[in-house]
């Protein structure tokens, strides 16, 4: 706790829950998001009225509506450079941009890749559901090759996006991937990417029960999640399974599951996660179920400016130099004539 | 300096001068014009320039698609254009001379860099035979004169390669015109020694090849007279000379301080606002924050948020730019917040014709949007009024909370004139409060005057809520379908610009306030149309000039003055925008001229077109 928040009222959940009534789908994996991040918003040491949600279109663009802080439900895609603008104007507000795999990666690809290549101070939460939703059953571009759904009744001709990996190559200073039903895994994964400076991208893998009902059940359901994923600790051995003995370790360049005790494998040959290392971070990016398990938690978190400060830092040296801007002396500048009453 | 003791010069007094540079668009002739029009400012002329490149940053040497030209008129008197046609052409090379040849009167001045009539030169644009020599010019007082050579030996000495000797020639022409004109060479001077102050040989070979330019008039007996155009009567005050898209980025510096918040410009590099961009990005001691987004949408949205956030979002843009920007434009009019869009005009549709002027934007910016979606327009008549109208666009944005589109063009955006400097302390306030006070407040609850709804930013306690491109319940702001309160919030929306019609200053008519002609425009042709207005009212027609600087909504009394004339013509650079505008709201038989050609009207072909109407007026009617 930091002493700013000592000296605000505590706030709790209910005072982030807005008088709108929800209008998601019942069952659909939203409420578990919206939940836990209007659980963690009294973590950060920010007043209501400091943070403010923006979103684009799709079922995560409702989100803002549902809490009760300053929200800004934008057009399709475009929820990253409205609050790039937001937070260029304004460093001293905490802002969260809530978007969808379609909203994110399809129509918005552009601006989530620019703001995060900025390392824009956001926390951008993108629900990954592998369908449109709110346009009732396309495929998306996380959407697995050859789906069939209403606008591929043959299957899709069309290779899905890795989310981490387009993080990754726009280098994002913070990528996280968590799951709705694992509450209290993804309410730590929110705290963390709102306790992080600069751009946070977190992938949250979401059940559209409508559309898509068992997008990620194959290695998200309660029986089978432990073997299936890979829950990620900075500075720890990558273990995974019911009985913590299997782990990823690499073969030369190439990961390879081992299970500990079985041809000589101990601890020790387990690769341990770091956060700040771009090759481990690659490589978590790109394993995913059936071949592997699916790595959650956070993959990569790294420090350095950020795009406000660098703003704000050149406009202090700017003023430090040339002193504040004078606009008399700005509208006389360069050559000038002076006409008198005469006319000369 | 025997010879120039003994010959002698005669001077004569003009009133008013037009020069065209005209060169390879690697030849420095925007430079060139630029130069002399500082020069012609500072001496105290009233000027009007017209810079003409192409959208390639460097054709092919000696072609025709490379051909770059600057045209400035600098006048004793006050002038409205830079001029219908040269009097004199200053050519560096064949293309040059081919492509503007047309323009230059019989008997005008053609200067000519005689080493550039080469057989190859000559060869790339068609010349079968060379001009210079088989008497096709003989219409013309053509003064040759070996550039090139001369140049080269004024040079000799300083370590510069062939080809950075060879790019100083255009001083040399400046020096020469500066002879011709009576100008003194010490601004470009300098402005020389500032440039190149870290590279001096550069620096001293312009000097070099300007002073032999000048000496070389001096010295020589081409020409026999030289001209004096003496300064202007403007009205008492202190000047400079500056172009529209520099008198835009000031105005907006200025409204920022006028309304006492930040300004944030959001743009995208494009052909012809970029200069917005750049001179804004250099104002950092002013708190000016400026982003050079990732695309057209961005630069929108990045400036929606800033806005959103308090600040004075503009983004700065071109006819294809705003047709991205369409989507935001519409979520700007529905979250109702405070925006100003510049749209630097250039020929189109598509990437059309970058460089090139044109008022082909005025529909897109109206209408081009899904719905009735309502945006005040307003529209600077020259490149100095930039600044005044971007104080206009912000005292509008803010009081009525509303995106604003200002319409600038190529013409206006390159163009210069003489600006008499404001002094800040003069320009009235524009700020508006931000809503603080939690109790009444509701998110669409309207300012009964303006209709405008609170602007209610981030960080206010008690003021949370959520505001987004679904249509909002009236007063409170909730998302809302019903079908009773949609219809309502469009009227509301529509009303809300219509009102700002009682908040704009009344249509001024030059001339008298009733008779057989006006003739309405808006923008960059208001030079051109004053011109002819005057000629024609000097030969006692009834004509008068009617010019709309704000385009959505009319000034109230814009059906009053249309009407009171027998005819209105409404000259412009697209294929009836206005008109079409005009005679929908009032069912007034506006008659357009209308031309394409990326170039600004001349003077004469409106006169024409006044005294075609006329002409048909005076006939009986069958």
């Amino acid at each position: 706790m930091t002493d700013v928040t000592t000296a605000l009222p505590v706030l709790t959940r209910k005072d982030f829950v807005s008088d709108q009534e929800v209008r998601w789908c019942p069952g659909c994996g939203d409420y578990s998001i919206l939940a836990q991040t209007q659980k963690v918003m009294p973590d950060f040491g920010y007043p209501k009225e400091s943070i403010v949600f923006i979103s684009g279109i799709g079922c995560s663009g409702r989100l803002p509506y549902y809490m009760n802080t300053y929200g800004f439900h934008s057009i399709h895609g475009r929820a990253p450079a409205i609050a790039t603008g937001l937070k260029a104007a304004r460093p001293d507000l905490m802002v969260w941009v809530i978007t969808g795999d379609g909203d994110a990666l399809s129509i918005g690809g552009n601006h989530l890749i620019h703001s995060l290549r900025r390392n824009v101070d956001l926390r951008i939460i993108m629900f990954n559901n592998r369908i449109y939703g709110l346009t009732k059953g396309q495929a998306s571009p996380t959407s697995e090759f050859g789906k069939v759904t209403k606008s591929s009744p043959y299957g899709t001709v069309d290779y899905p996006i890795s989310p981490l990996a387009i993080a990754l190559a726009a280098e994002a200073s913070f990528i996280a991937r968590s799951v709705d039903t694992h509450t209290e895994h993804l309410q730590s994964t929110l705290e963390q990417a709102g306790r992080h400076r600069g751009s946070a991208f977190v992938e949250v893998l979401q059940n559209c029960n409508i559309f898509n009902d068992g997008a990620h059940r194959e290695f998200t359901d309660r029986e089978v999640r432990d073997d299936r994923m890979l829950i990620l600790e900075h500075g720890k051995p990558m273990l995974f399974g019911k009985d913590r003995n299997k782990g990823l370790r690499l073969h030369g360049h190439q990961p390879e599951i081992v299970t500990i005790g079985e041809n000589g494998i101990s601890e020790v040959d387990i690769l341990v996660h770091d956060e700040t290392d771009p090759l481990i971070s690659f490589m978590l990016a790109h394993i995913y179920w059936p071949e592997f398990p699916v790595p959650v938690g956070v993959v990569r978190r790294i420090s350095r400016a950020t795009h406000d400060e660098l703003i704000t830092n050149q406009i202090d040296q700017a003023i430090a130099s040339r002193g504040k801007g004078d606009l008399a002396k700005l509208l006389a500048a360069g050559e000038t004539w002076t006409v008198t009453d005469d006319g000369t | 300096m025997t010879i120039a003791r003994e010959r002698v010069t005669e001077e004569r007094r003009l009133e008013r001068v037009t020069i065209r540079f005209a060169g390879d668009s690697g030849d420095g002739m925007q430079l060139t014009g630029s130069q002399f029009t500082r020069t012609a400012a500072v001496f105290g002329n009233d000027i009007s320039t017209y810079p003409d490149f192409p959208a390639e940053i460097r054709a092919p040497a000696g072609s025709l698609p490379g051909v770059s030209g600057f045209q400035l008129s600098f006048s004793s008197t006050h002038i409205h254009t830079p001029g219908d046609e040269p009097d004199v052409l200053v050519a560096m090379n064949p293309a040059a001379l081919k492509a503007n040849l047309a323009d230059l009167p019989v008997g005008g001045a053609l200067v000519v860099n005689e080493d550039a009539f080469t057989a190859s030169n000559l060869n790339k644009v068609g010349y079968a035979a060379n001009p210079l020599a088989d008497g096709s010019l003989s219409a013309y007082n053509v003064f040759r004169i070996p550039v090139s050579t001369l140049n080269a030996r004024a040079l000799e000495g300083l370590e510069l390669t062939n080809k950075q000797v060879d790019l100083t020639k255009n001083f040399f022409a400046l020096g020469l015109m500066f002879w011709l004109y009576e100008r003194s060479m010490e601004p470009t001077i300098r402005w020389i020694d500032e440039k190149f102050s870290k590279r001096p040989v550069i620096a001293e070979g312009n000097k070099r090849a300007l002073r032999a330019g000048y000496n070389f008039g001096e010295t020589t007996e081409i020409f026999h007279e030289r001209y004096i155009v003496p300064p202007a009567r403007l009205a008492p005050g202190r000047y400079r000379n500056i172009t529209g898209n520099e008198a835009t980025a000031l105005g907006f510096v200025a409204a920022s301080q006028l309304a006492d918040r930040p300004l944030f410009y959001s743009s995208y590099p494009i052909t012809p606002a970029s200069d917005i961009l750049h001179q804004l990005a250099g104002y950092k001691n002013f708190g000016v924050k400026t982003f050079q987004a990732e695309d057209e949408i961005a630069a929108i949205g990045a400036a929606i948020g800033a806005s959103y956030g308090g600040a004075l979002g503009i983004t700065g843009t071109s006819g294809p730019g705003v047709a991205l920007k369409s989507e935001a434009l519409g979520l700007a009019v529905m979250v109702e917040l405070p925006l100003v869009l510049i749209d630097v005009q250039r020929g189109g549709p598509s990437t059309g014709l970058p460089t090139k002027t044109e008022q082909g934007d005025l529909l897109q910016v109206l209408f081009g949007r899904n719905s009735d979606s309502p945006l005040p327009v307003v529209a600077p008549a020259t490149p100095a009024e930039s600044f005044d109208m971007a104080i206009e666009a912000w005292r509008i944005a803010l009081k009525y909370m509303t995106p604003v589109a200002f319409l600038s063009d190529a013409f206006l955006a390159n163009g210069a004139e003489p600006w008499a400097i404001p002094d800040p302390a003069s320009l009235g306030s524009i700020a508006v409060p931000n809503r603080t006070e939690k109790a009444g407040f509701f998110p669409y609850l309207r300012d009964p005057e303006t209709l405008a709804r609170p602007w209610a930013v981030p960080g206010t306690p008690g003021l949370e809520h959520r505001i987004g491109g679904l249509e909002k319940a009236e007063i409170l702001g909730n998302v809302s379908y019903d079908p009773e309160n949609h219809h309502r919030m469009t009227v509301l929306r529509d009303a809300k610009i219509a009102g700002i019609a009682k908040d704009i200053p009344p249509l001024d008519v030059y001339g008298a306030d009733r008779g057989d002609l006006l003739i309405l425009g808006w923008g960059s042709t208001f030079g051109a149309i004053r011109s002819a207005v005057e000629r024609l009212r000097g030969r006692g027609l009834a004509v008068s000039h009617a010019h709309l600087r704000h385009l959505n909504p009319f000034p109230a009394n814009t059906e009053e003055v249309v009407r009171a004339f027998r005819r209105v013509l409404i000259p412009e650079l697209n294929l009836g925008h206005l008109s079409m505008l005009i005679r929908a709201r009032y069912l007034v038989d506006a008659i357009g001229y209308n031309r394409v050609r990326g170039k600004p009207f001349r003077i004469v072909e409106i006169e024409a077109e006044a005294e075609r109407l006329l002409a048909a007026l005076r006939e009986p009617v069958a």
